[in-house]
């Protein structure tokens, strides 16, 4: 994960504002641990002019927050033409409020308890955005090539025939490769679910696809991040 | 409050004096606009005799003069109950009639006028009103007939009395009414609210008492009553889930930290440590899924999620279930099927497709066939279709029907029933993952949308059917008991 967080965004800035001191402190340890700077605000109002005034990659907000409530807090960033990504960190995990809160304005939403791995790997996909467009017409990872546009895939001289989601899990990996994708991640923005499966059901596609793009090949490009999820990536990077 | 203040500030009492000033307004009305009428045919009446008589007196003076005048006046003025009588000479003396006195200023003008006046024969202070006629004879003479008003005036008092009377009858009768009323309606209230405060106490057991007449009161009665059902329902739900979540969380919690214990009191190498926090993760791991299951279970049947319905298409919903699961199945050895018809549904898209989905997973876990048993002949090999999962979305009638067929063991016909309660696991083995939650969410989210899961036998195997009404968001529990009720869509 280290070697990742390095690679994309050498120096990427992000504010967690939390109130829970403990937790805040956990996490800014984290973040700091693979490489970021990481500050913390501890309400709502501290959050908001620190994010008003820095200059953030990625805001981290609680839900509920002393003084400012999280939702009303991104609100007023997004009102103030603020477009900084907001991943909602929450204690209510249901659909409804997940959709409250993307509505208020946060780019993704994480109910609480949430490993670390599954945040940083939300971070990271989410700070991307602020970088630049990844909406090219064709993504390349070392000798694999997928065109959106024709839906073609192909490994080096060898044309790959997928079905229409194995295309999609594909698109989305690569759309976000050198990055690690969590199984939640694909379930949610490849099927669009945002239940929890009981069983390794995402396991299984994965493993589906990587005989099709890495059977046959020297170098894999599909990897797995224990106890994080997928990544896909040129080996030699 | 005293009880007459109770009884004044309720609803009918109020009511009933609106009525009641409602209706005094209209007698008020009534009587003044007959007795209004009346006064002016009196008048009419009389200006037209009086009219009469002063060109028939005109008629004698012009034609046989003066002399004439004062006898014709005489003779008139003596008759029992006649008319006023005044002829004055251009100096304005009384020459001749029956008048005592007048107002003063009333011979100067000509014309109509109401005036008091004395008669000659009458005592001193016998002032009654007249309506006048004053004509200027020719010569300047002036010539004043009038007639008394008294029986208009007697006419008025009777009117005016009857008004009285009758808006006195009116508000006693209102008020004698709106006590009545007022007290019958407060006396059923009480015992409403009677019921309210000892059930408030604790005692959600009982129910307020419904008569027989089915007005609103008892209509009200009736849905509170259904009201208070659901919520005995809840509340026995949630304690038999608080119950149900001290055990069954507390089971893995005292695992975890029995390990955690563990791990700490053995003096080992780091890898031990290592993976004595992985067991520990993955088991806190579980512990947060079968957590945020029983939120979810205890959301659908709270009824929270219905703010997020919209209409879909329920095969879609299965033809992604189906994409989604088909690969796990066939690694499980099974076959995943798919059949469906486009049925639109109107619900919470997310969570029918979570009820879908762990009821595919419960088949992909246990409706596996039966191996073939020692006793069989060798080869008896499982048929591939027994090795077959359906998934089928159709309409039937009026209800959308999500079913999952496996060809398994299925279940007893008398476990089907608690095979849908919380944490309970048929599998005494407890071989496979799961929380034994799967089922319970499946039928909280059927009946969320006002419908129902059903077990069935699929000889062999197991079906089970998500039920729902295709226009589910128009109804719930309560409103199926009391269908009724004009119902909301949420």
């Amino acid at each position: 994960m280290t070697a990742t967080a390095q690679v994309i965004a050498p120096q990427m800035r992000i504010l967690i504002i939390e109130d829970d001191r403990e937790s805040a402190d956990y996490l800014v340890k984290a973040f700091r641990e693979v490489g970021y700077v990481a500050d913390l605000a501890g309400d709502g109002e501290e959050g908001l002019s620190m994010a008003d005034s820095g200059d953030y990659d990625v805001l981290v907000v609680d839900r509920m927050l002393p003084k400012r409530d999280g939702l009303s807090l991104i609100g007023t960033l997004r009102d103030k033409g603020n477009r900084t990504p907001v991943l909602i960190l929450s204690a209510l995990g249901q659909v409804d409020d997940r959709i409250k809160g993307l509505r208020a304005g946060g780019d993704d939403y994480l109910p609480k308890p949430y490993s670390f791995a599954e945040l940083l790997a939300r971070v990271e996909v989410l700070s991307r955005r602020n970088v630049g467009p990844a909406e090219e017409t064709t993504y390349r990872v070392g000798d694999l090539e997928l065109d959106r546009l024709s839906h073609r895939v192909a490994r080096g001289k060898d044309e790959l025939t997928l079905q229409p989601r194995e295309f999609r899990l594909l698109e989305y990996l690569m759309k976000h490769a050198g990055q690690v994708v969590t199984r939640t991640m694909l379930l949610e923005n490849v099927w669009d679910y945002h239940f929890d499966p009981q069983t390794n059901v995402i396991d299984v596609h994965i493993s589906r696809l990587r005989s099709k793009i890495d059977k046959g090949f020297e170098r894999p490009l599909l990897h797995t991040i224990r106890g994080a999820g997928y990544m896909i990536r040129d080996g030699i990077r | 409050m005293t009880a007459f203040g109770k009884l004044i500030r309720t609803t009918a009492f109020r009511l009933t004096l609106v009525y009641l000033f409602l209706f005094a307004l209209f007698a008020a009305s009534l009587l003044g606009y007959f007795a209004w009428n009346t006064r002016r045919m009196i008048t009419e009446q009389i200006t037209t005799t009086v009219s009469a008589e002063v060109s028939e007196i005109t008629d004698i003076y012009d034609r046989r003069g003066l002399q004439r005048l004062f006898f014709a006046i005489e003779s008139r003025a003596l008759r029992p109950g006649a008319n006023l009588y005044l002829v004055t000479t251009p100096t304005g003396q009384w020459v001749a009639g029956n008048v005592g006195s007048l107002a003063p200023g009333v011979m100067g003008t000509t014309g109509w006028s109401e005036t008091a006046y004395r008669r000659l024969d009458e005592g001193d202070n016998a002032y009654h009103r007249a309506l006048v006629n004053v004509t200027q004879l020719s010569g300047g003479f002036r010539l004043l007939i009038g007639r008394d008003l008294e029986e208009r005036r007697r006419l008025f008092g009777i009117v005016a009395k009857a008004a009285q009377w009758s808006i006195l009858v009116v508000v006693i009768l209102g008020i004698g009414g709106g006590i009545f009323v007022a007290r019958r309606v407060l006396q059923r209230i009480d015992a409403m609210t009677g019921t309210a405060q000892r059930i408030m106490a604790g005692d959600l057991s009982g129910r307020l008492p419904v008569g027989r007449s089915g007005d609103e009161l008892d209509r009200l009665a009736s849905n509170l009553n259904a009201m208070l059902e659901r919520i005995e329902a809840l509340m026995v739900g949630l304690k038999e889930v608080s119950d149900n979540i001290a055990h069954d969380l507390k089971t893995p919690l005292t695992r975890l930290r029995n390990r955690a214990e563990e791990a700490l009191a053995k003096s080992g190498c780091e890898a031990d440590y290592r993976a004595a926090l992985e067991r520990t993760i993955e088991e806190s791991d579980g512990l947060i899924r079968t957590f945020n299951a029983l939120l979810m279970i205890a959301r659908a049947e709270s009824g929270q999620a219905r703010g997020n319905m919209d209409d879909f298409d329920a095969a879609e919903v299965a033809e992604g279930i189906h994409e989604l699961y088909e690969p796990l199945a066939e690694d499980g050895g099974m076959t995943l099927r798919l059949k469906t018809a486009p049925v639109s549904l109107h619900g919470n898209r997310e969570l029918i497709g979570q009820a879908l989905a762990n009821l595919v997973e419960n088949a992909i876990k246990y409706g596996r066939p039966a191996e073939p048993r020692p006793a069989e002949p060798k080869g008896a090999v499982v048929s591939l279709d027994a090795r077959q999962i359906l998934i089928e979305a159709r309409r039937e009638g009026d209800q959308v029907l999500l079913s999952v067929t496996d060809h398994g063991p299925g279940i007893p016909e008398g476990e089907r029933k608690h095979a849908m309660e919380r944490f309970v696991r048929l599998d005494s083995s407890r071989s496979q993952p799961g929380s034994g939650l799967g089922l319970s969410l499946a039928s909280a989210v059927a009946t969320l949308h006002g419908g129902e899961l059903r077990l069935s036998d699929a000889h062999p195997g197991l079906v089970a059917t998500l039920a729902i009404p295709a226009r589910a968001g128009a109804s719930d529990r309560l409103a199926v008991q009391t269908p009724d009720v004009p119902q909301k869509v949420a």
